[in-house]
C-alpha cells in the first residue's frame, strides 16, 4: 500500500526529470518514426532542428532558450510552446495519468478496508531523533491524494492546449510534475521532516511557476513575494516541527500525536502556534495572505493547480493531520478562529471590488480557505476536510473556466468580458456550476460542505465554545460567536461577488468569441461533474448532513447577498456593479492597503538595515582592522627612534644599562 | 604502509614536477594538472571504497611513525567518518578547478599548477593529520600558495586583499599555535586520538578555558566567525575563480573541522565555557551576513558575505556541543563546500562573460541571453537558500534542532533564542538570493550583447557538484551515517 503511494510520489518526479533531460530526444525519435506532430507532416528537417534548440536544461530549474522579446514569441516558434514538443508532453501527461490511477486505487482500497498503513524505507540518523523516510496512508491522506491526482491530471491535460504557443512549455510542465510530486509527499509523509521537504519543494516550484513569464519585472516580483511571505511562515513551521519532534522524541507523526498529551502544556501551545505560522503562510490566511493575489501572475492553469486545489490546501491539511496536537492547545485553535474570521470577511470584501477576474478568484480562495480553518478552529475537522475537497474541485473548475474565458478574450479584466454565454456554452454551463458551488447553492457541492462548517460553528457558539472533542477542549465563547457570525456575513458576501463575476463574464451585451479547444473543455466538464455531485457523498456521514434551521439561515444570507448584487447590476448590465461602492471601492480593491503597510513596516526597514550593515562593515569592523596598519607603523617608528646608527649613542646606552644593573643588584642584595 | 600517504606525495610530486621539466620542453601544465589531480581524486575514491562503514568512528588506514622524536612529534595520519567526506571534497574541488581552467589562457600556468597542488597538499594533510604539530604544519602550508594565487592572478585590488588575507590569518595562526602548545604540553601528548579519548581529564579547567580561547580564536579567523571576517570579502572579490572556489569550498572548513576534531573533544570544559559566546557570535554572523548581502552590489562580494552567514550555521551547530549540532556542522561544511564552490564557479564565468561583477552592470534577462547559465545559477541559489531536498537544508535544519536541545551544562534559554534568530536569518538568506536571481536572471536584457551559454569545460566542472548537491540533499543519510558515530564518540564520554 505504501509502496503504491511511493510510486505515486515518485512517478511525477521522474516525469519531471525525464521531461527535461529526455523530452526533446523523445520528440526527435517520435518525429523520425513518423508520428505527426500537431503542426503537420512528420519530420521536416527544419522542425527537428528547431526542437533540438530545446535541449535539456538542468533538472530543477527553468531554462529554455527564448527570444529576447520574450512572451511575444512568434506563434509556432520552434521549441517554445507545447506544439511540436511531443516528448515533453508525453513525459508530463503519462506519468501524471499513471499517478492519478494509483491514487484512485489507493483511495478505493482504503475506502473498502479502512485503517492506517505505514511503511518506512530507511532511518536517517541525526544525533537526535532520527528521520524516518517513510509514508503513511490513511483515509485522510488517501482522500487528499485522490484530489491532488485528479486536479493535477486535469491541469496537465488542460495545459497542453493552453500552453500551445506560450514560451518554455517543457520546463513549465516539468515544474508542474515536480510540484505534484511534492504535494503528494506532503500528503503521504509519515515523518514531519519529510513532510517539510515536500512543503518547501512545493514552495519553490510555485516560485518558478509564478515567475514563468519572467520577462516582466512585475511577475518576477510576484514570484519572489510569494516565496518570501510563505517562507516567513515556513520558518515558524520548521521551529514548530522541531519543538514537537524533540518533545515527543521522534518526528514520526503517529508518535508525535501519541505524545502530544503528555508534553508540557506550554510546549504544545508554542508548537501549535508555530505550526500556525506555516499554515497561515501556505494557506494564505491573514496576516500572511498577501502573496496569493499577486501569485496570479503565473499562467492560469497554475493558478488552478497551486492556488486553488493543492498548495493552499496543504496548510489546512497539516492542521487536520496534526489535529491531536491542536486539540491539546485550544488557545491555538482560538487564534486560528480569529485569523480565519478576519481572513474570511476581509478577503470576501476585497473580492467584491476586484477588476481582474483571477485576482477576484484569488481573494475568494483566501476567503474559502478561511472557512476551512474556521471549521478546524471550532472542532469540525471532517467538515473542514469536506469543504477542502469540494472547494478543490469547484475552484479548480472556476480557474480553468476563467482560463478558457481569458484565452478567448485575451484579457484578465472583467470589463473586457461579458455576454459570452452564447459564444461559449460549455464554459458557461460549467462555470455556472462552479459559481453556484462557490455561493453555496443547493444541491451543488459547496452548499453541503459550507453548511456543515456553519452548523458546527453554530453548535459550538451556542455551547459557549465547547468543541465536543474527546479532550473536552473549549475555545472562548466570544471566539466561537465571532467565527459563526463571520461565516454568515461571508456567505452573503460570497453570493454577491460570485454573482457579480458570473454576470460580468457571461451576461450583458453579447460578444463574439470562440469556445475553448477540446483539451481545455474536457477537464472543466469533468470538474463540473465532480462539483455537482461531490456534495451528496457527505450525506453518508451524520455530522455532514444539513439540517433545516441552520441551512435556512445560511441560505437567507446567501439570498440577501445575491439579491443586493442583482439589484445593483440590473439597472446597468454593461457596467460594473462594484462602481456603486464609490469611495469605499479603492480601499477594498487594494485589500485595505495591507501591502503598503508591510512595505513600510518590514521591507523598507530591512533594506535600510542592510545598507547600515554594509556601511558599518566597511567603516567600523574593517576600519578597525585597517587601522591596525598605521598603528603597527607607528609602533615601528617608535621602536626605530633609538636605532640612530650612531655608535656613540649605543655605547652610552650600553654603559647606562650596565650601570643600572650593577646598582640594582647592589641595592637588592 | 597506509594508503593515505598517496594522498600526500601525489600532490607534492605534482607541485614540484612542472619545474623539473626544462623550459625548453613545451608542457601543458593545466593538462598535466588535470591528470595528476584526477589521480589524487582516484586515490580519495579508493579510500571511500576501502572505508569500513561498520566502524566509521575508528581511525582507519592509520600511519604512525616518529617524526621529531626529541619533542614527541609523530607523523600520524588516519581517516574516519569525519575526515573522509572532507578529503573527498578537497580532491574533487581541486580536480574540478583544473577542469574549469580547461582551455583558458592562464598566465604563468606552471606556477599556477604548482601552487594549486601545494594548496591541495596542505588541505588534505590538515584533514588527515592526527598530531597537533603535524596538523598545524599542514594548516600553515595552505597560506602561502593561497596568498600567491590571490596576489598574482587576482583582480585590481589584489595586493591589498592578499596582504590582508595573509596578515590576518597569520595572526590567527599565532593564536592557534599558542593554544595547541598549551593543550599539547598540558596534556603531555600531541596525539589527537589520545587527546580526544582523554576528554580533557588531565588539564585543569582554567588551562582548558585559556587553550580553547587561543585555539578557537585561531580557527575562528579561518572560518571566519563574525567579527573576524573582514579579510574574506576582499580576498574573494579579488581572487581568481579557482582561488575563490578552493578558499570557500575547502579553506574555510579547516577552521570548523579543527574545532570539531581538536578543541571540542580535547577541551570539553573550555568548550562549555565559551559555547554560549560562540553561539551568539554565530547567529550574529548569520543575520549580519544576510543583511550585508541584501545591500551588496557586487556578485562575488555577495557570495562572500553569504559564506559568513552559512558558516554561522556551522558554528552554531558546533556551539551546541550536542551530537545533532556537530552532525549539522559537518554536514553544513560539505554542503557549503559544494554549493558555494558552484556559486563561485558561476560568478567567475558570469564576470568573465559580462566583463563585470557589478549587479547593475550585468543587468537583467540572463535567462534569455544564456538560459542554461542562468538556470544553473538559479539552481545554485535555491540550494544555497537551504531548500529541503537539496544539500544546504540539512545542515541548517540540524543546527536549529541542536540549539533547541543543546549539550549538557549549556544555558538552554540562550540557545533557544539563538535558534529563533537563526530562523529569521534563514528567511533573510532567501530574500537576498531571490533578489539576486530577480535582478540578473529575470527581466529583459538591455543591449543585445551576445553572451555565450555554458561551455563544455564548464559543464564538466559543474555537473558533479550539481549531482552531488541533489544526491546528498535527497539522501542526507549518506553523510550522516558517516559522521554520527564519530561525533557521538567525540562528545560521548565527556557529557
Amino acid at each position: 500500500m505504501t509502496l503504491l503511494a511511493a510510486q505515486a510520489v515518485v512517478l511525477p518526479f521522474l516525469g519531471a526529470l525525464c521531461g527535461l533531460l529526455l523530452g526533446p530526444w523523445l520528440t526527435r525519435v517520435l518525429v523520425a518514426g513518423g508520428v505527426r506532430t500537431e503542426d503537420g507532416p512528420a519530420g521536416p528537417p527544419t522542425e527537428a532542428r528547431g526542437v533540438e534548440e530545446h535541449v535539456e536544461a538542468v533538472p530543477g530549474v527553468p531554462g529554455e532558450p527564448v527570444p529576447a522579446e520574450g512572451r511575444a514569441a512568434p506563434a509556432g516558434a520552434p521549441g517554445s510552446g507545447s506544439r511540436g514538443a511531443l516528448g515533453p508532453v508525453l513525459f508530463a501527461v503519462l506519468p501524471t495519468a499513471a499517478m492519478t490511477a494509483l491514487t484512485l486505487i489507493i483511495a478505493l482500497t482504503v475506502w473498502r478496508n479502512p485503517g492506517t498503513r505505514t511503511g518506512t524505507l530507511a532511518e536517517i540518523p541525526t544525533g537526535g531523533p532520527p528521520i524516518l523516510v517513510g509514508l503513511s496512508v490513511d483515509g485522510l491522506s488517501a482522500l487528499l491524494g485522490l484530489l491532488v491526482g485528479v486536479v493535477a491530471l486535469a491541469v496537465q491535460i488542460y495545459s497542453v492546449a493552453y500552453m500551445r504557443d506560450e514560451p518554455r512549455y517543457s520546463s513549465y510542465a516539468a515544474f508542474v510534475s515536480l510540484f505534484t510530486s511534492a504535494m503528494l509527499l506532503v500528503v503521504f509523509a509519515r515523518d514531519l521532516m519529510v513532510l517539510y521537504v515536500g512543503w518547501e519543494v512545493m514552495g519553490v516550484c510555485s516560485y518558478f511557476l509564478i515567475g514563468h513569464h519572467w520577462e516582466d519585472r512585475a511577475n518576477s516580483r510576484a514570484a519572489t513575494k510569494a516565496f518570501l511571505v510563505t517562507r516567513v511562515g515556513d520558518a515558524g513551521l520548521l521551529l514548530g516541527i522541531i519543538v514537537l519532534g524533540l518533545g515527543a522524541g521522534s518526528f514520526d507523526i503517529a508518535t508525535v500525536l501519541a505524545g502530544a498529551g503528555s508534553m508540557p502544556h506550554t510546549t504544545v501551545v508554542v508548537a501549535a502556534l508555530l505550526l500556525l505560522c506555516g499554515v497561515a503562510g501556505k494557506s494564505a490566511q491573514f496576516p500572511l495572505h498577501t502573496w496569493l493575489p499577486d501569485a496570479m501572475a503565473g499562467p492560469t492553469p497554475i493558478s488552478a493547480l497551486i492556488h486553488a486545489a493543492t498548495m493552499v490546501a496543504a496548510g489546512v491539511y497539516l492542521v487536520a493531520r496534526l489535529y491531536g496536537v491542536f486539540a491539546e492547545a485550544p488557545a491555538a485553535l482560538a487564534v486560528l478562529g480569529v485569523l480565519a474570521a478576519v481572513s474570511m470577511v476581509g478577503a470576501a470584501l476585497a473580492a467584491l471590488a476586484q477588476r481582474d477576474l483571477k485576482r477576484l478568484l484569488a481573494y475568494s480562495t483566501i476567503s474559502q480557505l478561511a472557512i476551512m480553518t474556521a471549521g478546524l478552529a471550532v472542532g469540525a475537522k471532517t467538515a473542514a476536510i469536506f469543504h477542502l475537497v469540494t472547494h478543490g474541485a469547484f475552484k479548480a473548475l472556476l480557474f480553468l473556466a476563467a482560463g478558457c474565458v481569458i484565452h478567448a478574450v485575451g484579457s484578465n479584466l472583467l470589463s473586457d468580458m461579458g455576454g459570452l454565454r452564447k459564444a461559449m456554452p460549455v464554459t458557461f454551463v460549467c462555470a455556472t456550476v462552479g459559481y453556484a458551488a462557490l455561493a453555496g447553492l443547493p444541491p451543488v457541492a459547496g452548499f453541503f460542505s459550507k453548511d456543515a462548517v456553519i452548523e458546527h460553528a453554530q453548535q459550538v457558539a451556542v455551547d459557549d465554545g465547547r468543541l465536543g472533542l474527546l479532550a473536552g477542549a473549549a475555545i472562548p465563547g466570544w471566539t466561537a460567536w465571532t467565527v459563526y457570525l463571520a461565516l454568515l456575513v461571508t456567505t452573503a458576501l460570497t453570493a454577491a461577488y460570485a454573482l457579480r463575476a458570473w454576470l460580468m463574464t457571461f451576461f450583458g451585451p453579447e460578444r463574439a468569441a470562440h469556445e475553448a479547444p477540446g483539451a481545455m473543455r474536457w477537464p472543466i466538464v469533468v470538474l463540473a461533474g465532480a462539483s455537482a455531485v461531490l456534495g451528496f457523498f457527505g450525506l453518508a456521514a451524520e455530522e455532514l448532513r444539513p439540517h433545516l434551521g441552520a441551512a435556512a439561515m445560511a441560505l437567507l444570507f446567501t439570498a440577501a447577498g445575491a439579491g443586493a448584487m442583482f439589484l445593483a447590476w440590473r439597472d446597468a448590465p454593461a457596467s460594473d456593479p462594484a462602481e456603486r461602492m464609490k469611495r469605499v471601492r479603492p480601499v477594498l480593491e487594494n485589500a485595505f492597503y495591507l501591502d503598503g503597510l508591510y512595505d513600510l513596516a518590514v521591507v523598507r526597514p530591512v533594506k535600510w538595515l542592510g545598507r547600515v550593515v554594509r556601511t558599518a562593515d566597511k567603516r567600523v569592523l574593517d576600519g578597525a582592522v585597517e587601522a591596525a596598519v598605521p598603528a603597527a607603523r607607528g609602533l615601528g617608528a617608535l621602536a626605530r627612534l633609538p636605532q640612530t646608527g650612531n655608535p656613540q649613542t649605543y655605547l652610552t646606552g650600553l654603559l647606562a644599562g650596565a650601570l643600572f644593573l650593577v646598582l640594582a643588584v647592589v641595592a637588592l642584595t | 604502509m597506509s594508503t593515505l600517504v598517496h594522498l600526500l606525495w601525489l600532490p607534492l610530486a605534482a607541485a614540484v614536477l612542472p619545474f623539473l621539466v626544462p623550459a625548453s620542453i613545451r608542457l601543458d601544465p593545466i593538462g598535466f594538472g588535470r591528470v595528476a589531480s584526477g589521480f589524487v581524486l582516484a586515490m580519495a575514491l579508493v579510500q571511500v571504497a576501502a572505508f569500513d562503514y561498520g566502524e566509521p568512528s575508528r581511525m582507519q588506514q592509520p600511519m604512525d611513525v616518529p617524526w621529531i622524536p626529541a619533542i614527541g612529534v609523530r607523523f600520524h595520519l588516519g581517516v574516519d567518518g569525519i575526515s573522509l567526506p572532507l578529503v573527498v571534497l578537497t580532491a574533487l574541488l581541486t580536480f574540478l578547478c583544473f577542469l574549469y581552467l580547461g582551455r583558458q589562457e592562464v598566465r604563468n600556468a606552471r606556477l599556477m599548477t604548482a601552487l594549486l597542488f601545494a594548496l591541495e597538499l596542505g588541505m588534505i594533510g590538515t584533514f588527515l593529520a592526527l598530531d597537533l604539530v603535524l596538523f598545524f604544519v599542514f594548516f600553515e602550508i595552505v597560506l602561502i600558495p593561497m596568498y600567491a594565487v590571490i596576489a598574482i592572478w587576482g583582480g585590481e585590488g589584489r595586493r591589498r586583499a592578499a596582504h590582508k588575507f595573509i596578515l590576518y590569518t597569520l595572526l590567527g595562526s599565532a593564536a592557534l599555535l599558542a593554544g595547541l602548545m598549551l593543550l599539547g604540553v598540558g596534556a603531555g601528548t600531541f596525539d589527537m586520538v589520545a587527546l580526544a579519548e582523554s576528554q580533557g581529564m588531565r588539564i585543569a579547567r582554567g588551562a582548558q578555558i585559556a587553550a580553547f580561547a587561543f585555539i578557537g580564536l585561531g580557527l575562528a579567523v579561518k572560518t571566519p566567525m563574525w567579527p573576524l571576517h573582514t579579510w574574506l570579502p576582499d580576498a574573494h572579490t579579488e581572487a581568481p575563480t579557482v582561488g575563490s572556489v578552493l578558499l570557500a569550498g575547502v579553506l574555510l572548513k579547516m577552521g570548523t573541522y579543527g574545532l570539531v576534531r581538536i578543541a571540542v573533544p580535547a577541551l570539553p570544559e573550555g568548550a562549555r565555557f565559551w559555547a554560549p559566546l560562540l553561539g551568539c557570535l554565530a547567529v550574529v554572523g548569520i543575520v549580519y551576513g544576510a543583511l550585508a548581502c541584501l545591500a551588496q552590489t557586487d556578485l562575488k562580494r555577495l557570495i562572500a558575505y553569504s559564506s559568513i552567514g552559512h558558516m554561522g550555521f556551522v558554528l552554531l551547530g558546533i556551539a551546541t556541543l550536542s551530537a545533532t549540532g556537530l552532525n549539522a556542522a559537518l554536514f553544513g561544511n560539505i554542503a557549503h563546500g559544494l554549493i558555494t564552490g558552484l556559486l563561485f564557479f558561476l560568478a567567475g564565468s558570469i564576470k568573465e562573460r559580462y566583463g563585470t561583477g557589478d549587479l547593475a552592470g550585468i543587468g537583467g534577462g540572463m535567462l534569455a541571453r544564456a538560459p542554461r547559465l542562468a538556470s544553473v545559477l538559479a539552481f545554485a541559489s535555491v540550494a544555497s537558500l537551504g531548500l529541503p531536498g537539496l544539500a544546504g537544508f540539512w545542515g541548517e535544519m540540524l543546527a536549529l534542532v541542536g540549539s533547541y536541545r543543546p549539550g549538557a551544562g549549556l544555558p538552554r534559554e540562550a540557545f533557544v533564542t539563538y535558534m529563533a534568530v537563526a530562523a529569521v536569518g534563514a528567511v533573510l538568506t532567501a530574500a537576498y538570493l531571490l533578489r539576486l536571481l530577480g535582478r540578473i536572471t529575470h527581466g529583459r536584457s538591455g543591449t543585445g550583447v551576445v553572451v555565450a551559454d555554458v561551455r563544455p569545460a564548464e559543464w564538466a566542472s559543474w555537473a558533479p557538484l550539481i549531482v552531488l548537491v541533489v544526491l546528498i540533499g535527497l539522501w542526507p543519510g549518506l553523510l550522516l551515517a558517516l559522521t554520527d558515530g564519530p561525533v557521538r564518540a567525540l562528545i560521548g564520554a565527556g557529557s
